[in-house]
């Protein structure tokens, strides 16, 4: 029964998929963006944005829309703008906050997934089903990366890590208490600006993996496994980046080797890390 | 010598505070000389927190002039804020938020120095917390955590501390010991101290200087002629008795 719902293929076979390229690539990309999903994991968690990074993937879905109806090929290039645009603009809106942030959140997050959806139908393509469960669930798209794609990815990622790394204390800070450092004269909307680009940027790219609906699992399940073991916030994001690359090779291997789709195998398996972290950090909270 | 030690760091001139175009406060001026412990009272909605605000360029201010010394301008205000729930669960240690302190000092720059790390280490020696350096920020008790943030402050300046209610739900042993170890920033450190506070009983022990924000205008003065003022009978009078 269980054989016949999964359909696993045998290990000859398995390790038969390692000769073709596509799977290398998608292992390499698939690396690089649950490493860069994580680091951010933290300071969205604590300064109360989990729900920015889902509404900033729904509005790469409608932007992946018109990008894919209006015919473009490296549909990139619409994509990654039009999500840092949002990505600013939500930010902005949360500090001034005279309509209630999580209504506008709310407000263009479905909006922009209604209208995507509205378009992919108007444009009379084929397989409608098809396209739209690509990008909201990711399915197999990793696995069918141009080499454009890839060295996109791989451009992007490396430039995150070069950021975080860069303004690894400032990012601290503004995630921390940014009245403090405000207060001393760093400028923390700098830096509040530079997180939020960063954020769109890892969105964009993870969408390729886990499909715009899963991306928020990518991003924070491995900060609150992290949360739930380490007390430092240097041991939680050296935890977050490894465990999320762990998760996510493993998801991607077991996605190969079960048929099932590459995006949902992957967050299953965040989420049952977080299980295990959550009961190890409770227990040693007991002992 | 005697000029440069009595030198005002901050002068603030008929200043009007609050929100937009909403003002809290008016007339408000007073001035702030090295080595000067400032307390800043007044009952609630008065705006003592506009004013805090206000010294530390978090918010516009509505008129006036607000003065700094070169001095102060180079080393800016080490700030101590009210707690916020936020922070409460974050995970961080001890050392982690201490040494952020110098985050303005690094400009720039991406890590630390050696010299910054040490700092840091001197600052929490000082502050009896060097053995807490490790812990976890949330595992802290009320008085730990306010030391802490003393310490980061104090990382951030070496000039003008800003406390806004140090000691607001500590218990009266724990207060009593905050208020110990402010004192000493101010005798010993030599750091001057602008504090808000509720507890006129306990400051007037402590303060230099008191400046009570009323509504529509201000009492500035030292302790002693505050304590012979209509404000300070009314205000502190009242608290002495009881």
């Amino acid at each position: 029964m269980r054989h016949e719902l999964l359909s696993v293929m045998s290990w000859a076979e398995f390790i038969s998929f390692f000769q073709y390229p596509f799977v290398w690539r998608a292992v390499i990309v698939g690396t690089l963006i649950a490493l860069v999903a994580a680091l951010l994991g933290v300071t969205l968690v604590l300064k109360r944005f989990s729900f920015i990074g889902d509404g900033l993937s729904h509005v790469a879905f409608g932007a992946m829309a018109v990008a894919a109806v209006a015919g473009i090929t490296n549909q990139m290039l619409i994509i990654l703008p039009v999500t840092i645009l949002a990505a600013v603009l939500l930010l902005r809106s949360g500090r001034k906050a005279k309509v209630n942030g999580d209504a506008r959140l709310a407000l263009i997050s479905v909006s922009a997934l209604a209208i995507g959806y509205l378009i992919y139908n108007l444009s009379g393509s084929s397989n409608v089903s098809g396209d739209v469960c690509t990008t909201l669930f990711g399915s197999t798209s990793i696995l069918e990366l141009t080499p454009f794609d890839l060295w996109m990815s791989v451009g992007l990622s490396v430039a995150v890590v070069i950021v975080f790394v860069l303004l690894y204390h400032k990012i601290f800070a503004v995630t921390f208490d940014e009245t403090f450092y405000k207060a001393s004269g760093v400028r923390t909307e700098l830096y509040d600006l530079i997180i939020a680009v960063v954020i769109a940027v890892i969105i964009v790219l993870a969408m390729d993996l886990v499909g715009s609906l899963l991306i928020s699992a990518l991003v924070i399940f491995p900060a609150l496994s992290g949360m739930r073991l380490f007390k430092s916030f240097k041991r939680v994001t050296v935890f977050s980046a490894i465990l999320s690359v762990v998760c996510a090779v493993s998801g991607l291997l077991l996605s190969i080797w079960l048929s099932t789709p590459v995006g949902s195998t992957i967050v299953a398996v965040d989420l049952a890390a977080f299980a295990a972290c959550s009961l190890v950090g409770f227990t040693a909270k007991r002992a | 010598m005697d000029t440069n030690e009595r030198e005002t760091l901050l002068s603030c001139r008929d200043l009007t505070l609050g929100y937009e175009n909403h003002a809290v406060a008016e007339h408000i001026g007073f001035e702030v000389t090295r080595g000067d412990y400032l307390c800043i009272v007044g009952e609630n909605g008065r705006g003592k927190s506009t004013l805090v605000k206000t010294l530390l360029g978090l918010q516009p201010l509505l008129g006036g002039q607000i003065e700094r010394s070169p001095a102060l301008k180079r080393s800016t205000i080490g700030y101590l804020p009210q707690q916020t729930p936020v922070q409460r669960d974050f995970p961080a240690t001890v050392e982690e938020i201490v040494i952020s302190g110098f985050l303005k000092k690094c400009g720039l720059r991406p890590f630390y120095t050696k010299r910054e790390r040490a700092k840091a280490e001197e600052k929490m020696e000082r502050l009896g917390i060097a053995a807490l350096k490790k812990r976890c920020y949330r595992e802290l008790s009320g008085g730990q955590l306010q030391r802490v943030l003393l310490a980061r402050a104090l990382c951030a300046t070496d000039t003008l501390l800003l406390l806004d209610e140090p000691v607001a739900g500590l218990d009266p042993k724990v207060t009593q010991e905050m208020y110990g170890i402010i004192e000493g920033l101010n005798r010993e450190d030599g750091i001057t101290i602008l504090m808000i506070s509720h507890d006129i009983a306990a400051v007037l022990g402590y303060a230099t200087h008191i400046l009570h924000v009323m509504h529509g205008s201000c009492f500035f003065g030292t302790t002693e002629e505050y304590q012979k003022s209509e404000a300070g009978k009314l205000f502190a009078g009242g608290d002495h008795a009881a």
